[in-house]
């Protein structure tokens, strides 16, 4: 089994393309869903959502505020799973309901052993 | 009454409070000591109280003698090792610290330092359980052995080869520095509750001794809780969770011993003190930042105390399972988030989930697609049932997946 990472993007920033706290909770557990039943396939690696506070440094000194906005959209939060093949990782990703949304979209990368773990 | 019921009462009680104290205070270089005097104490007991009659105050009767043979242990001890050594010159000091202390702090102190040691990492989980059911719960070799579905030899060398490593390892016996509490807390609350889980779960049809083990890993925990350095959220999910779990004892359990499915149970049977215990602890384990497994599922357990079965039960059990599998997978929790997916979603989305899973050795995942099948496909339902009940290991699951086919071969479509 390979480690695939799972990024998701969607839109951050906009004002009027937030969800509502109800929403928020709707998709929070229409999220736990998914990661739940790919955790029921001992297919879950690990995790993690991101805030949107953050920085970005660019070649030239350059230092901007808050995530990476070339696009509309940026990294809302990225999952780990394992999996026997990139086509795999592609059909877990495909049921997460962030793709629901216009706009939005994961991205599959499958993780090379750079960082080896001791 | 009298006697032949009080002593083994006592020895229950009495026994494990006394190991703990000479074990503290001779070292696990003296393990077996501290057990031979424990054990002395009760021969001499009966010997006495046969012929003397009970005393005013039994326990207190039982601390003295042991007191006084712990004592002439060590007065032993110390002339030998002055003639092996006779540069050691034993003074007034040193029987000073021949005192044993059986006051109850130092035995309730005694007892949770034990417990820290003997649910050290340094010796298989198994052995941490065996050492806690004898050291810690006062347990027979052959009570332990029947909890274990083994023999008592196989007991005695677990429990040998156990003590050597924690001399070998030099294991002390003390509570762990406040900073080091979190991780050393875990091995711990995990033996707790696989204590729980052996009584609770186990096939033994000794249900006397089933219930002791569950009453047992209860009374550990809230040890942990009585005591402020280890009275920590997670100890009281832990101790939340076993309450919910205890509640449904005697519902589970038919006349003849029999398993009761969930779905089956006399709710009136449920122990509704239990279950407002398990609530109180569930509130108090809401502090600190931590969400640990206990929690999750403590959160599982609460909802199966209530009785409704509404939507917001399953969709809340879905969702702590969703988390839970998360933190720590299990076939069983994945199974069960996939019971609960069904009831919370309906059955065609929980089959989907379900052919995933792929636990193709498990025959309670059998039993699940049997379950999930069950009036949408009763045909599919019976096929999976039969390959459940081929898989099935015991005698009492083998007649209740027996039920559920004769049930699904005679319900409508």
């Amino acid at each position: 089994m390979d480690e695939y990472i799972i990024f998701m993007r969607l839109d951050l920033l906009t004002k009027d393309a937030q969800p509502s706290p109800e929403q928020m909770q709707d998709y929070m557990k229409q999220y736990q869903d998914w990661v739940g039943g790919i955790a029921a396939q001992n297919k879950f690696s690990g995790g993690k959502g991101l805030s949107v506070e953050g920085k970005v440094l660019k070649y030239g000194d350059v230092v901007t505020d808050g995530p990476f906005v070339e696009i509309k959209e940026s990294i809302a939060g990225f999952i780990i799973v394992k999996a026997a093949s990139l086509e795999e990782a592609t059909e877990l990703a495909s049921a997460c309901p962030i793709l629901n949304g216009p706009g939005n979209s994961v991205e599959i990368r499958k993780i090379s052993a750079l960082h080896q773990q001791q | 009454m009298e006697q032949l019921d009080l002593i083994p009462h006592l020895f229950r009680t009495e026994y494990r409070k006394i190991v703990a104290v000479l074990c503290r205070r001779f070292g696990f270089q003296d393990m077996e000591t501290a057990e031979d005097i424990a054990s002395e104490t009760f021969l001499t007991a009966t010997q006495s109280w046969g012929i003397e009659g009970v005393p005013a105050n039994p326990a207190g009767w039982l601390y003295n003698v042991a007191k006084n043979k712990a004592k002439n242990h060590l007065h032993r001890n110390a002339i030998f090792q002055e003639k092996i050594l006779p540069e050691i010159i034993t003074n007034a000091s040193d029987f000073e610290e021949m005192d044993i202390d059986l006051s109850p702090q130092n035995i309730n102190d005694s007892q949770l330092q034990m417990m820290f040691a003997v649910c050290h990492p340094a010796i298989s989980t198994e052995s941490q359980i065996g050492l806690s059911l004898r050291i810690l719960c006062g347990f027979g070799i052959q009570e332990i052995a029947d909890a274990f579905q083994t023999g008592k030899d196989t007991i005695n060398k677990r429990l040998l080869r156990a003590k050597e490593k924690l001399r070998e390892e030099k294991i002390t016996i003390e509570l762990p520095a406040p900073g080091d509490i979190e991780d050393r807390l875990e091995p711990v609350l995990t033996t707790i509750y696989l204590l729980f889980n052996e009584g609770y779960y186990s096939v033994s049809k000794n249900e006397t001794l089933r219930k002791e083990l569950c009453l047992e890993a209860m009374r550990l925990c809230t040890m942990l809780i009585e005591n402020k350095l280890t009275n920590k959220p997670q100890v009281n999910a832990l101790l939340s969770l076993m309450c919910f779990h205890a509640s449904r004892f005697a519902a589970r359990l038919d006349g003849d011993g029999e398993l009761v499915l969930y779905d089956e149970q006399d709710t009136n049977l449920w122990n509704t003190d239990l279950i407002s215990k398990g609530g109180y602890f569930l509130h108090c384990a809401a502090g600190g930042d931590r969400l640990s497994r206990y929690h999750l599922e403590a959160g599982i357990a609460y909802w199966h105390t209530q009785k409704a079965d509404t939507n917001e039960k399953w969709e809340s059990i879905l969702q702590y399972y969703n988390r839970l599998l998360q933190i720590q997978y299990m076939p069983i929790a994945a199974l069960n988030r996939t019971y609960a997916l069904s009831k919370a979603k309906g059955k065609g989305v929980a089959i989907k989930e379900a052919v995933k899973l792929g636990l193709t050795d498990n025959h309670f995942y059998y039993l699940l697609l049997g379950e999930l099948y069950s009036g949408i496909d009763n045909k599919a339902a019976q096929q999976h049932f039969e390959k459940a009940l081929s898989m099935a290991k015991t005698e009492s699951e083998k007649r209740a997946i027996q039920k559920k086919i004769e049930y699904s071969r005679y319900s409508p479509r």
